[in-house]
This record gives structure tokens, sequence and C-alpha cells, in this order.
């Protein structure tokens, strides 16, 4: 990939990029912090509703507005959550205390929002990617979500806009904030980072982990550093990006600019910045006057947070198996490396795989059709001894690869068995005689064809003359005979 | 004895709050808030090496509720007291763009 503007390219793995003026290469170093809203019923600290979407302002109660004399209180499903997350990530869970963090902005009426700061709730875990690369956790705490601001007037940017209209919904909904240790290199690693980050939330049942609604949301701290070099760059905080692909482009984006600095001999000020994703840049945030100084200190109307050891215990036993445990136990099964299943299981699908599996389905087979003809909704319900009959007609011949595609994709939708579907399509096998009678009047019909494919000694011709066979023997046959038993009594026939 | 607070950084929190000062206020609000300062300087004066940290007065830990859904606000009623509103948001100035 090359960037027009400066020509530099990144390379191979996409961890570095190199300058083609000067041929150094540096290293992109990637720390990603996570926001996930928390799947409760009601807010952090008060009990309005936590919903998506809906009306502006009618989720709201006292709390959620920081109107006077209000209080708040901590919500124990969030907690609850939030550990679960913790654990998953391997983290320890502590004794911990809020803190407000003071700013003035309107999305937060009481001028600061309430979250952790120097004693959060979990501390040091990590979390493993399908590579089977470990990226390092620092620490994941509680927070309360913000008031939503739409800028009017102006071009609708928060430049040149004329006034902000505040929905207070989002306000008070509990966040875990999952703060990872700048592990990762370049875009690729910072994207299967969150994927695999969102799959753990979902796994767990803290979050649904959408990014299309905002209830995942990721800021990239990126810098560069010469190949090598043990100390970390001056790094930029990306905010803004809203999905995976926004990601790669921004950390991309990114690296390039910061670099074209250095070499230019000019310093990377440390600073926050948004991605422009209509013109894919980022750009400088918050001035310097601006600059962040939120003035934490501990929230008074907060008592310290000291989950009981048998209430984490708890939470802990009753976690489900992980994603990176699944991949295993997936891969162990079907033969193959865990980065090859991690699809299957990101999709939440390896439990039907290793059903089907168990029932004596083709490992590589269900694999195959898990992998590429099962990214459809309704595949979650879609019944393992069922799947196992399709596989098991596929593997004996019954069925075509083709064939099976299409009997799949119909149990998914109508729920009935493969056989019914095979026998309504007609798709039953076709049996010898079929198939000699269909190559007969093939054969007769392109008999030069046909003296030509016996004679071919060279392979790659014989080759393209059986495609050519296969081709008209299909449509002879309106697709029912199997590919394979098609080209060997090709064979077969020509030495014969 | 020196001032734990300087004029500037009165200015500084003023602006971060977005307060806007005149001179006469600054001087007026650095020494005050210098004396509240001190008054603190009289705790830190005290030998409070076997006083284990304290992060809240009150000797209380784990106050939760359970996650149930309660009442909300009239969001009608709400909005009537807000200086101005538009489609059942409030409206407020643009704040970010410009020095305040």
């Amino acid at each position: 990939m090359t960037d027009e503007r400066s020509g530099e390219s990144v390379e191979g793995d996409g961890t570095t990029l190199r300058s083609p003026t000067t041929g150094d290469v540096w290293e992109i170093v990637v720390g990603l912090e996570v926001h996930a809203e928390l799947a409760t019923a009601t807010k952090l600290f008060s009990a309005a509703p936590n919903v998506f979407g809906g009306e502006p302002n009618r989720n709201i109660d006292p709390v959620s507005l920081g109107l006077p004399g209000s209080l708040p209180v901590l919500n124990h499903r969030a907690v609850e959550l939030a550990m679960r997350v913790g654990l998953a990530l391997g983290c320890e869970v502590r004794p911990c205390v809020f803190a407000r963090k003071n700013y003035f902005y309107p999305d937060m009426p009481k001028d600061f929002q309430i979250s952790q700061f120097d004693l959060p709730l979990n501390v040091d875990g990590q979390l493993e990617l399908p590579s089977g690369q470990i990226a390092g956790i620092e620490r994941a705490h509680l927070e309360e979500d913000t008031g939503k601001n739409m800028h009017v007037g102006g071009d609708g940017r928060i430049h040149g806009a004329e006034a902000s209209l505040v929905d207070y919904n989002r306000a008070g909904v509990p966040l875990i904030e999952i703060v990872g240790r700048p592990d990762l290199r370049g875009a690729e690693q910072a994207r299967q980072y969150v994927a695999e980050l969102r799959s753990v939330l979902v796994a767990v049942g803290a979050s649904d982990g959408k990014m299309e609604e905002g209830s995942l949301r990721v800021d990239a701290n990126v810098s560069v550093r010469p190949l090598g070099d043990p100390e970390l760059g001056t790094r930029c905080e990306i905010k803004n990006v809203n999905s995976l692909r926004s990601l790669g482009r921004a950390i991309d984006y990114e690296a390039r600019r910061q670099v074209d600095l250095l070499e230019a001999g000019e310093r990377v000020a440390q600073e926050t910045r948004h991605w422009d994703d209509a013109n894919g840049r980022t750009r400088s945030g918050r001035s310097k006057e601006q600059a962040e100084d939120y003035r934490y200190f501990p929230e008074p109307d907060l008592v310290p947070l000291d989950p009981d050891p048998a209430w984490v215990e708890a939470v802990r036993a009753a976690l489900p198996p992980l994603p990176a445990e699944r991949r295993r136990r997936l891969a162990d099964a079907g033969g193959v490396a865990p980065a090859a299943v991690a699809l299957h299981v990101e999709r939440g699908l390896d439990a039907l795989a290793l059903a089907a599996m168990a029932a004596g389905a083709d490992p590589a087979r269900v694999l195959n059709h898990v992998e590429h003809n099962l990214a459809v909704d309704g595949a979650h319900d879609l019944d393992a001894g069922a799947f196992a009959e399709l596989v098991a007609m596929e593997t004996g011949g019954e069925l075509t690869a083709t064939q099976a595609k299409q009997v799949l994709a119909d149990m998914v939708t109508s729920g009935r068995s493969a056989r019914d579907i095979a026998s309504e399509r007609g798709f039953e096998a076709m049996d010898t005689s079929e198939l000699d009678s269909a190559l007969d009047a093939v054969i007769a019909e392109f008999a030069d064809d046909w003296a030509a494919f016996c004679a071919a000694d060279d392979p790659g011709k014989r080759k393209k003359l059986t495609g050519f066979f296969t081709g008209k023997v299909m449509a002879a046959t309106q697709g029912r005979a199997d590919g394979r038993a098609v080209g060997e009594a090709l064979t077969r026939r020509a030495a014969g | 004895m020196t001032s734990r607070i300087t004029a500037d950084d009165v200015v500084h929190v003023a602006r971060l709050a977005r307060l806007s000062l005149t001179d006469d206020e600054v001087t007026t609000f650095t020494d005050q808030l210098a004396a509240v300062l001190d008054h603190a300087a009289d705790v830190e004066a005290l030998s409070i090496d076997d006083v284990p940290p304290m992060i809240h007065p009150w000797p209380l830990r784990n106050v939760m509720r359970p996650d149930e859904v309660g009442a909300t606000l009239d969001r009608d009623e709400v909005l009537a007291h807000a200086p101005a509103t538009e489609e059942g948001q409030f409206r407020v100035p643009a704040i970010l763009g410009d020095e305040p």
C-alpha cells in the first residue's frame, strides 16, 4: 500500500513503515482504549432505563440530569458484568473507589463524569488473539457514559456550529473502559484485538458489542519509533473511530503523518486527534489552551467498592468458555490451527460445528460449511444432527458440493431436513447408468473434442477438456451429476 | 509565608470552568483560596504516621441497588425549565472551537 502524499509504504506484515527517501524502517505502536456499554436494564447510578435509540430525553431522571440534591447509587448488576469482563481478561479484581473527572461540556450536565482513576476495579490482564499473540491489559474500570450532542447550524461539525442539541438518554449508562498496553503493532493487530475483545464481551454477556450503535467505541493511541528502538515515541490519541475498517485506516494514516513529521525534523505533539472518515485523515482536536486537565478527586457521594471474595469467585466460576479456549477446542476437533477457526468462533457457530462433528460429520466439510455457507441469519438455530446428516450425504456422494450448499441454505430458512429438501429438488444421487447415458450422448455430440481428449498427453490440455465435458454433462443433467464422478468416468473411458 | 496558590492558578481553573473573572475577583479569590489551603496545612502539620489512609468519612462499603427500572422524569416538564430547547432536546450555545 502506498500513500500518494509521502510515498511511504506499509511493510509486508503491516507492523512497520519504510521511508522511500531514507530507507528507514519505523515501527507502528498502538495501544487501544475500548469503551463498552454494559448490558444492564438501568443506568450505572440511577434507575432510569438503559436502552438504545428512542425519542430524546425520555430515559432521564434527576441523577441523569445532575439535578441539585440527587445522589448516585451503584448498580449491582453493572459491577457484576464489569467483574466478568475483568476476570475473563485474567485481571485481578481489587477494592476500588469512584472519582470525579471534571470538565466543562454540555454532554455531562453536572460538569463531571463519575469514573475510576487511581484505584480501578480490574487491573493487569491480557487478551489472547487468534494468532496466539498476547496483548496486555492495564486496567478495566467502571464509568458512566455521557449524553449525546448534535451540532446544528454551520456545517454540522463542531467547528462552525451555531448551537448544540443535547439528549441525555445515554448520560449515566454504565461503561467499562478497557485500557490496553501499547503491545500492538500496526492496523491489522489492532483490528484483531478489537474483534477478539468484542467476542469476549459478547461471550460473557457483558455487552452486545455493536460498534455501529456506539455500544463499543475505540480510541487508538498511536506512535512510531525507529524499528528496534526500545523507547516509545510521542503518541496521539485518535478518537471517533466507529468501525474496524476506520480503525485500520486511521492507524495507517496517523502513522504516516507522524513519520512525515519526524523525517522533516519536526516533533509529534502529544494531543487528541479526531478521525475524519469522509476525508480519510485525522485532525487536531482541542487547542493547547484547552489541554486536558480533569482535576480528578474521589467522588464523595459514593462509598468504596470492595467486592466480597466469595462473590468474585462465584462470578469467575460462572464464566462461560472464552473464545481462545473455544478456538483451541474446535481446532483440535477439526485437526487445524486455532487461527483457522477464528471466524467460526467469532460468529458463535463453534458449538454447532463441534456437535455436528460429534454426530459423525466430516470435520473438514463441517468447518468449510460454517466458514463459507453459514454466515447468515438463522444459522445459530440450525440443528446439529440435521447439519451432520447433510454433511454425511455430501461425503457419501449423494449430494455434490454445490447441491449441499443449496440444501444447507434451504435448511436454515425452512428448518426442513436435508433429505426432504434434496428429494424435493430432485437432488437424488444419479445412478451409474444415468451418468453413463448422459456421457454417451455428450461424447456422440462432441466427437472431435472427445478424440482430442483421448489423444491429449499434455495434462493442461486434458484438464481443460475435462472441464469442458464436465460442463456439458452438468448441463445435460441440470446440475445433478457429481463433478468428481464425471471426471473419473471420463478418465476411465479414455483409458479403456 | 509564600502563598499556596497563585493568581495564575486561579485564572487557569476559572478558564477550565468557563468562568470569566475580573482582575479584582482574581485577587479576592486567590487570597480566599490561599486561606482555605492554609487551613489544610494545619492538618498536614499533625503527625499521622499511625493513622491509616481514609477514602471516605463513613465506615461503609459496597452500597448497591438492584438493576431494576424506576421512575423517569416527564420530558416536557424538564424541558420547560431550560432556557432553550429544540426537537425534544436542550439547545446550548456552541462551546468548542473558540477560546471561552
